[in-house]
């Protein structure tokens, strides 16, 4: 048990940056109400960037901000194939996606890139976690900090807008083309650092490191909500907390099925079904159990039963 | 202060589904004009307004605001120009924002977006001051989310939202269609004063011969991608729905096909 207790730090930093990431998803699946699948490629492009960056000899902070740029770009990628070349938005995501699999092997010259926190000066390692885990908070404050701004300004607005009425928005002279590559751009780009910041952790960036990236965002956003989605009211700025504190729950939950002996092959088969089980809730709720479906029920029950008795009659 | 000149747009050219929407349409508004446009099914109504909104462009012809040809420019550009109201309640408003970040969005429509914040107090005051003359008691919900209003309301917010800066032209494409009698005359008497008393030049197409009678000034009477019949003044006034029934089927040699706009 104690053992148990004592992996608890570990889970909790992970937790946060994978949070982080989820905040970057948060962007366009739930403020833009885009499915994009380029955070699989864009975690690891982060994550090798940063890593390639370090070794070469420079400084962790500029590290990370090449991280965010290449994300940037990869969001502008997708973008670009959604908006100016009408690709689905999804298909854009997953092109990008492979794009980035090769663009990744390419900068790390190879499926990995070594990044040992005993050789180099990091940020975060998991070697120290008291200090990650501070670190960590700061960095998740200050991007919700910097979010929150943003989209309360009249461009942010419109980014919001995009998301909740394409047809509204460009009635009201929005550039909903433009809005959406911005969103892309930046959900991207904080994608992008917390790759770096997981390569940094783990002291290693790998070619896989971001499959399933995309599950993992979307169960931190719906874990959130669904624990604490009642407290946000309609607080921006809390809603983005719960997003970083869904990520952590996460992540706990996934350190004790390991502990309990889970045959941790089976994790990311787990995780997807449950995600897809969190996801039918709204619509199983509409379908099933809303005043609309009972009454069309009783409709149809009554109806059936009239039936019945007029074949008796007869 | 609009003219449409020759205007032509077929859907799906070249296939089966080939569908000539505006065979020709010319027509020029004076400012302050206020159009009821009416017409059958398919006659070409909303793509006349869709046509001038500049969701997709025209095939030919030439579409100008103020002398202005802006034929060219895409939606979110000629936006700048234009307030729009839809039939569908849904589309004029973003539900899962407030009734005050509606109205902000709305109130920076042709602006450059900034990166100031998206609302302020000013503007807080002007907006509850506007939503109070709606008398729906909109302005005591000013940061409630969108979605938990009524269609009606909803509908009125649009209108509201279309007409905060006023627009050179307002488009109305059957925005009370979708409303029960008793909300669809508030909203239509709501149209009413704003467009006069901002004196906008309006398009509003309806199904109701009654309404496309009893407001505006000028009706037009589509049939086929065409405009068939075009009223105004004193003429339009002495209108009734069986001398329009009957002038639509002496132009179109047909009996006129819009089930809604005989029951109604």
């Amino acid at each position: 048990m104690l053992n148990y207790f004592e992996s608890l730090p570990a889970a909790v930093a992970q937790g946060i940056i994978w949070g982080i990431m989820a905040i970057g998803v948060y962007i366009t699946y739930k403020i833009l109400d885009i499915a994009d699948l380029t955070v699989d490629g864009t975690i690891c492009t982060g994550g090798a960037v940063c890593a390639v960056l370090v070794v070469s000899g420079q400084p962790v902070w500029l590290a990370l901000i090449v991280s965010i740029i290449a994300g940037m770009l990869a969001g502008l990628l997708t973008g670009i194939f959604h908006t100016f070349m009408g690709i689905p938005a999804i298909l854009s995501g997953i092109l990008t996606q492979l794009i980035l699999w090769s663009v990744n092997l390419k900068i790390m010259g190879g499926a990995n890139q070594a990044l040992p926190a005993t050789k180099y000066n990091l940020l975060i390692s998991r070697l120290n976690l008291d200090r990650s885990i501070i670190i960590l908070e700061v960095v998740a404050l200050v991007l919700i900090i910097i979010l929150y701004w943003f989209f309360g300004t009249e461009f942010g607005a419109s980014l919001r807008a995009t998301g909740a009425n394409l047809n509204m928005s460009r009635a009201q002279g929005i550039n909903t083309s433009f809005t959406k590559i911005i969103g892309l751009v930046i959900s991207n780009g904080i994608v992008a650092l917390a790759g770096g910041l997981v390569s940094q952790y783990n002291g290693n960036a790998s070619i896989t490191m971001g499959q399933g990236a995309i599950v993992t965002g979307l169960a931190a956003v719906i874990i959130g909500e669904a624990l604490f989605g009642w407290l946000c009211r309609n607080n921006f700025a809390l809603k983005l907390i719960v997003v970083c504190i869904g990520g952590i729950i996460y992540y706990i939950v996934y350190n004790t099925v390991i502990f309990m002996g889970l045959d941790s092959d089976l994790l990311k088969m787990i995780a997807a079904i449950l995600v897809a089980i969190f996801l039918a809730m709204p619509y199983w709720k509409k379908r099933y159990f809303s005043n609309a479906a009972h009454a069309e029920k009783k409709e149809l029950h009554d109806s059936q039963k009239a039936e019945k008795k007029k074949a008796k009659g007869r | 202060m609009l003219e449409l000149i020759d205007v032509k747009k077929t859907f799906n050219p070249g296939t089966v589904n080939a569908k000539k929407a505006l065979q020709g349409v010319d027509l020029h508004l004076k400012e302050g004009d206020f159009v009821t446009i009416i017409g059958g099914n398919g006659a070409g109504k909303s793509t006349l307004l869709n046509a001038v909104a500049g969701l997709w462009h025209i095939d030919s012809g030439n579409i100008k605001i103020d002398g202005k040809s802006v034929a060219s420019l895409s939606e979110h550009k000629r936006a700048k120009y234009l307030g729009r109201v839809f039939q569908d309640p849904m589309l004029g408003t973003a539900a899962t924002m407030e009734i005050q970040e509606n109205l902000a969005i709305a109130a920076r429509r042709g602006d450059h977006r900034t990166l100031k914040w998206h609302i302020s107090s000013k503007e807080k005051n002007y907006f509850r001051e506007l939503l109070a003359t709606l008398e729906l008691g909109l302005e005591d919900r000013m940061t409630a989310k969108v979605g938990l209003l009524s269609g009606g309301q909803r509908q009125a917010l649009t209108l509201l939202m279309a007409t905060l800066k006023d627009p050179k032209l307002l488009l109305l494409d059957e925005h009370t269609a979708a409303l029960d009698p008793k909300t669809a005359k508030k909203v239509l008497d709501i149209t009413d004063s704003i467009i006069a008393e901002k004196n906008l030049t309006a398009m509003m197409v309806t199904h109701n011969m009654k309404d496309a009678i009893a407001h505006g000034n000028r009706l037009i009477m589509m049939h086929e991608g065409r405009i068939i019949f075009d009223v105004s003044g004193e003429e339009k006034k002495a209108l009734t729905v069986e001398a329009l029934l009957e002038k639509f089927s002496r132009s179109s040699g047909e009996e006129f096909a819009n089930d809604r706009a005989l029951l109604s």
